[in-house]
């Protein structure tokens, strides 16, 4: 895949003392992360991790507190230094990478928005965002005048004199957010980045990076515990549970063919007609069906199909780019319908 | 979702703490400290005198007669040795030279009048402005009221001394502390090559280094500078690399994400956000410093500490008040102008905001730099305003009043006083001390084994043998017992101060009000000034020691205990109260328990500071290490044992810091940094 | 904004009257350059440095002899306070030219005298020590008996305290002080123990408190000392000094020798012909010479105040010293 932004290969992060030969153990790289604990005193906290995000993909990892995702995409710019496996971003091993190509890369390529912020609070938020500038030699009215136009872009205009702690949660996040655009990284990597707002802050950043993602069209690397949020950013979905990939695809395939019992719990909460296009519900063409029934695309998200099939007499047949293959009925709506309902 | 999950938290790069069973590890503990018990009274009874290894205080050892050659080489190395002639004596010089920069300016010029460069109204006038610069205008007026106050008790030029060897001594400090406490900061390996090598700085008593750094330094105001910042520098150092280390993992983490090079880091991220921490560390220094100069009169240092000292020996309560009330307002003045010049740094939103603007200001403080140039030049004219005018002086006043005083108490509190002694030393100390020194050494070597594993595994364990090994070999086991017990009670007395102190201030603001300010002064007299009336109200007696290493740990013990009662979360209280609880049970119950770390704390810096006052003990009937000590400075047959008992002071000290920090914390913090007189909280 | 525009008049009008505070002042008051002028005029036989040692015995014959030097020979003299071990420091380094009351110090001779010869010794001062045991005077009417060191045992219990661990208490006192107790206590098998109350000061205190309360106390003290002219201490009889009974540290049993005080002056100042080094030569008084300037100063007079009153009262000695 020469077309993917970042790849990983077989990515380990063993923490503690001796941690670098577990991976390479192929006893102790099968343990169970208690037993692994109780026989080394090592925790494993990304198991042979591997994936590609495409360019201009939003890829998002998900996972429950301490199931590692944190630590997985700080190893994708070494902040974490990983224990073994490959990281490669635009073709470049990044593990092979020396300090100062390293933090080339860090400057130019990827740049990362934090849960906390991170923003320092000796610097007003024009410095704040100018700040990657600065460190890479940017000269002042350069790097303030790119700043402006980034903290514009952000709905930051007017502030940039504050102070980050005159500002609220959600601003504050803006701010980190410019900083992070500021430098036109390649890709943007995005650690929980929402979980320390409200909901309705929550909600206008998730927007906000809705709208960023269409205009700019960056690769992003999107952490978050929030499987809604997961849900609504992702083009493709991560989740990890133990250090460990459980399953990784789009929202409808997690949602519709959970591979275990762990993400069909995780599931059992979104609302399925919300998530679920037609493709997962159609049935076989029955011999009774009339040829003029309504058409739908199989791609149609089922709550948007609801009004068609509920004024339609007749089954509504589903095609697939240009094939028909298969139909839905009432039944086969409200089945959908009842089972969210009863898991809420 | 299925919250029901519990998974361990892995993120966070440290290594796992191994799984906990509380209930049994507290049985455990209570059970090696109950057999460490066993086996100190068993050993008491059934070995009492035999292995004590008390030596006569006029005996030496080998060792010692050994590091006393350390004189005569330096005497007969002077003048040819390399090192003294291309090192030491330059370094000398320096300071030399810098320091008689500042005492030209603030005390007495080169023109023999004995009047400093620029007049005390233009000293006055100087130091109120920079006050302003640095600070704000309520520290320019505490400024410019003291130094005048200096001057009114006919102490102009001796206070104006001190200070000038202060200043010398705070920036020598800086420029050795703050590139060390960068380093530290940011290299863990430098901060444990470096952490005991402060320890040993702060506890070694001045006394050992005093005359050898007059051998080495000469006489006079560069070895006065030089002990200043052997002792000045450890907060500073500490301090700063608390700060820079100190910087939220988050903060750091987004500025590496951006390709921070560790030169960038360090001065855009560590260093400006470190500022406020480093500024509290030049606080810290100060005091230390003003509290070491005042020794450093021992080896000729000008100022209110020779007031002092000759006070003391002609038994002149006071003169010796009236220079250590200097002593105090100097003190005071230093502590709220570096505090204010930390609220300086803080960033401009943290402050609270001025009514002032930052251009206004600046207009301010030049016009008034303006003024102060006319004043010094005044003062450089006419001699009114040059030498403090000595019809107005109070000095005689208030060292009239407080002999009266002293005298008062001496003869009225007497017998009271006689009587309470005699109870503390029968009831406590004699039978306590009594169980220290007789016990044989190999047994009380396992009892505080068993002690330091209960608390903090065989780490410790081996730490702590080490320490009490070296006290054997330095020969000094007999004495360190002696000075062990009288450390253990009157830390005792200590944290039962601390208690009710710290209870009582926590739960009043009022009378915290009230008591800080005497605390304060508890913490920076210096112990010569108290000396006296106390030898008269309890003789020359150990208690007279113990009650003058309380005076000065429990101000500190009674802050920290202070601190953490009013910390505790006011829901718990009202919750508590809202329960039913009586006062009592909210103490004893919540508020104690809930500050239980503050305990621990306490206890850890109210030893530590009793060990500092061991020496000064020494000088009223203490014996023990410090008598050893002090003999070892004024005697040359006796140095090598002064210094070998300075070395068992560290040891000792070490071995106990560490014993409570393991007992207060089940994760051990460095603690040291704080064992410095200091200032009261901001509110 | 109002306050900001009062500030800025404000600061301008107090830089005026400052200024012109400063050149009305400049018209009346004295100088600090006729001051200096003043005071500069005499400093013919330069700078001398005087150890200034702790006791008040010191501080009387530092106080005459500087007193003599600056008024009557014109020297700039610099006092300096420091004990008897840094003091001596002070010859090699150049620091000090004058300990004008020494106490034997046999080890400290030896090294600055004779091996380092930076020193040398000036003559006696003319006064005599004596270091011995001493009792509050009350005790010694109480107990006449008491006075001899044989029957010192039978007291042990009256002195006994609760420093002093079942035994006798002997309070020692400055550790810099010559002492021989602790061999002494030992071999004449008394029943005491040595208590080291750790300076002069704790040691004159405590004889002060037991005078005044009538409490035992045997203690280690010596004269001359402007103290036993406010408590007139009784001295106890240890078994006569002889040459030589002192010789072995560890087996001495006899009491202190008298102490010739001496003054020693740095080899280079004792060079320099000074006419300052050649008065400390010849300075010589009595015990109760400095006894009565000691107690001057003990009583608050000023060092140089009570020189002044000394040397007015003794024209024809000092000019002795002078001639």
């Amino acid at each position: 895949m020469n077309s993917s932004a970042i790849s990983v290969r077989n990515l380990w992060k063993v923490f503690g003392s001796g941690g670098a030969k577990i991976p390479l153990d192929p006893e102790l790289s099968a343990l169970p992360s208690s037993n692994l604990l109780e026989r080394t005193g090592c925790v494993a906290a990304v198991r042979n991790m591997s994936f590609d995000v495409a360019k201009g993909e939003v890829f998002v990892i998900m996972g429950l507190s301490g199931s590692g995702k944190s630590t997985l995409i700080r190893c994708l710019t070494r902040l974490i230094e990983p224990t073994s496996g490959s990281v490669s971003i635009g073709g470049q091993d990044i593990l092979q990478a020396r300090p100062a190509e390293l933090r080339d890369l860090r400057r130019q390529k990827m740049s990362m928005v934090f849960q906390h912020f991170g923003l320092l609070p000796h610097r007003t938020v024009l410095d704040n965002v100018a700040y990657g500038l600065q460190i890479r030699g940017a000269a002042k009215n350069e790097r303030y005048a790119r700043s402006r136009e980034v903290i514009e872009l952000v709905g930051l205009k007017g502030y940039e004199s504050h102070f980050p702690e005159q500002l609220s949660g959600g601003m504050q996040q803006r701010v980190g957010l410019a900083r992070a655009l500021a430098g036109d990284p390649d890709a943007i990597l995005f650690d929980e980045p929402f979980s320390a707002l409200d909901p309705l802050i929550r909600r206008d950043m998730q927007a906000e990076v809705i709208r960023l993602h269409k205009d700019m069209g960056k690769t992003m690397v999107f952490v978050t515990h929030d499987l809604s949020e997961a849900l609504k950013l992702g083009d493709r979905i991560l989740i990890m549970r133990h250090g460990e990939a459980v399953q990784c695809g789009t929202g409808d395939e997690l949602v519709g063919s959970p591979a275990n019992d762990y993400i069909a719990d995780f599931v059992s909460e979104v609302p399925r007609s919300d998530v679920l296009t037609l493709k997962w519900i159609a049935e076989p063409v029955a011999s009774s069906t009339p040829g003029d029934a309504p058409v739908l695309s199989s791609a149609t998200i089922i709550r948007d199909a609801i009004h068609t099939v509920m004024h339609s007499s007749s089954p509504v047949l589903v095609e697939d780019s240009g094939t028909i293959t298969g139909q839905i009925d009432r039944d086969s709506i409200l089945s959908v319908l009842r089972s969210t309902r009863a898991a809420a | 979702m299925s919250a029901t999950l519990i998974e361990l938290e892995k993120t966070s790069g440290t290594e796992p703490a191994p799984a906990k069973l509380p209930r049994r590890r507290l049985s455990r503990r209570a059970l090696l400290l109950l057999s460490a018990a066993v086996v100190w009274i068993a050993g008491f009874v059934f070995l009492h005198g035999t292995g004590t290894l008390a030596l006569p205080t006029s005996e030496l050892t080998d060792l010692h007669r050994s590091l006393n050659h350390f004189n005569s080489w330096v005497a007969s190395n002077r003048d040819d040795n390399p090192v003294f002639l291309y090192l030491l004596s330059p370094l000398r010089s320096a300071v030399d030279a810098v320091a008689a920069v500042f005492t030209t300016v603030f005390a007495a010029s080169s023109i023999g009048l004995g009047l400093p460069e620029i007049g005390w109204l233009g000293t006055v006038a100087l130091l109120g402005w920079i006050a302003f610069a640095v600070g704000n205008a309520r520290v320019a007026l505490l400024t410019v009221a003291v130094f005048t106050f200096f001057g009114l008790q006919g102490l102009f030029v001796e206070a104006a001394h001190t200070f000038a060897l202060v200043v010398t001594a705070v920036l020598l400090s800086l420029l050795v502390g703050l590139p060390m406490g960068v380093l530290a900061g940011v290299s863990g390996r430098v901060e444990k090559i470096i952490t005991p090598v402060l320890d040993f700085m702060q506890i070694l008593p001045t006394f050992v280094y005093l005359a050898p750094l007059a051998l080495v330094f000469l006489i006079g105001p560069a070895s006065a500078v030089i002990a200043t910042v052997i002792y000045a520098a450890p907060p500073i150092i500490r301090l700063t690399a608390h700060g820079i280390r100190g910087i939220p993992e988050n903060t750091r983490e987004a500025s590496d994400s951006l390709g921070t090079t560790s030169l960038q880091r360090l001065f855009t991220l560590q260093i400006p956000m470190a500022k406020r921490t480093i500024v509290m560390g030049i606080n810290q220094g100060t005091m230390a410093a003003l509290s070491m100069v005042t020794i450093a009169a021992l080896i000729a240092a000008p100022g209110l500490g020779q007031v002092v000292v000759r006070a003391l020996q002609s038994l002149d309560v006071g003169t010796a008040v009236n220079a250590g009330l200097s002593i105090v307002l100097m003190a005071i003045m230093l502590d709220r102008v570096t505090t204010a010049a930390s609220e300086r740094a803080l960033p401009a939103t943290q402050r609270r905001r001025s009514r002032v603007s930052r251009r206004t200001r600046m207009i301010v403080v030049g016009a008034t730099f303006a003024l102060v140039l006319m004043l010094v030049q005044l003062s450089r004219t006419m001699l009114w305003a040059a030498r403090f005018p000595q019809e107005v002086n109070l000095g005689p006043a208030i060292t009239g009043g407080v002999d009266n005083a002293s005298e008062w108490l001496q003869t009225h509190l007497f017998l009271l006083t006689g009587a309470f002694r005699e109870a503390v030393t029968l009831a406590f100390l004699n039978p306590f001390q009594t169980a220290v020194t007789e016990t044989p050494f190999f047994i009380m070597f396992a009892a505080l084994a068993l002690v330091a594993y209960a608390f903090g595994g065989w780490k410790l364990t081996a730490l702590v043998l080490a320490c009490l090994t070296m006290i054997i070999y330095l020969g000094l086991w007999g004495d360190a017992m002696v000075t062990l017990a009288s450390t253990l009670v009157a830390t005792v007395i200590v944290m039962v101060l601390g208690i009710v102190f710290g209870v009582a201030m926590g739960r009043s603001s009022r009378f915290d009000k009230l008591m800080r300010p005497v605390l304060d002064a508890g913490q920076t007299l210096p112990a010569f000034v108290y000396l006296v009336p106390f030898l008269g109200l309890f003789g020359a007696t150990r208690f007279t020691a113990i009650i003058a290493g309380v005076i000065y740990a429990a101000p500190a013990a009674i802050k920290i205990m202070a601190d953490g009662i009013s910390g505790v979360s006011p829901t718990v209280v009202e919750a508590a109260v809202a329960s039913g609880s009586t006062p009592w049970q909210v103490i004893t119950k919540v508020q104690l328990p809930m500050a239980r770390k503050s305990l621990g704390l306490a206890a850890n810096q109210g030893l530590i500071y009793v060990l500092a006052m061991v020496v000064v003990g020494a000088l009223v009937g203490a014996g023990g290490l410090g008598y050893d000590v002090v003999a070892g400075f004024v005697q040359s047959s006796l140095f090598g044992k002064g210094l070998a008992a300075g070395l068992a002071i560290v040891f000792l000290g070490i071995l106990l810091d560490r014993i409570t920090q393991a007992a207060a914390f089940t994760a051990p913090s460095r603690s040291l940094s704080t064992a410095q007189p200091t200032t009261t909280k901001e509110a | 904004m109002r306050k900001t525009s009062v500030l800025k008049r404000l600061v301008p009008a107090l830089a005026g009257a400052a200024a012109t505070a400063l050149l009305l002042s400049a018209c009346g008051g004295s100088t600090v350059n006729q001051a200096a002028a003043a005071d500069g005029s005499k400093t013919a036989c330069g700078t001398v440095n005087v150890a200034m040692n702790a006791w008040v015995g010191y501080t009387a014959n530092a106080a005459v002899y500087s007193y003599v030097a600056k008024e009557k020979l014109g020297c700039n003299v610099v006092q300096k306070d420091l004990n008897e071990q840094i003091a001596w420091q002070g010859f090699s380094s150049g620091e000090v030219d004058i300990i004008i009351e020494n106490w034997g110090h046999d080890d400290l001779v030896k090294q600055y005298i004779t091996e380092q010869a930076v020193a040398v010794d000036a003559g006696p001062t003319g006064n005599k020590g004596r270091i011995g045991w001493y009792v509050p005077p009350w005790l010694a009417k109480a107990h006449p008996d008491i006075l001899d060191s044989k029957n010192l045992n039978k007291y042990a219990s009256l002195l006994k305290t609760s420093e002093s661990g079942g035994k006798g208490q002997l309070l020692d006192g400055d550790p810099a002080f010559v002492t021989n107790d602790e061999a002494l206590v030992k071999n004449l098998g008394l029943d005491f123990k040595v208590v080291y109350s750790g300076s002069e000061a704790a040691l004159i205190q405590s004889f002060r408190a037991a005078e005044k309360n009538k409490t035992p106390l045997l203690g280690y003290f010596y004269e001359p000392q402007w103290f036993l002219a406010e408590v007139p201490l009784v001295k106890v009889n240890l078994p006569k000094w002889t040459a030589g009974c002192d010789a072995e540290p560890e087996k001495v049993a006899c009491d202190y020798p008298d102490y010739t005080l001496n003054k020693i002056i740095s080899k280079k100042f004792s060079d320099s012909g000074s006419p300052a080094a050649k008065l400390v030569k010849a300075f010589t008084w009595t015990n109760a010479d400095q006894d009565s300037v000691a107690t001057d100063i003990q009583k608050g007079m000023a060092p140089e105040a009570a020189a002044k009153k000394w040397v007015d009262a003794h024209p024809q000695q000092v000019d002795a010293w002078l001639k």
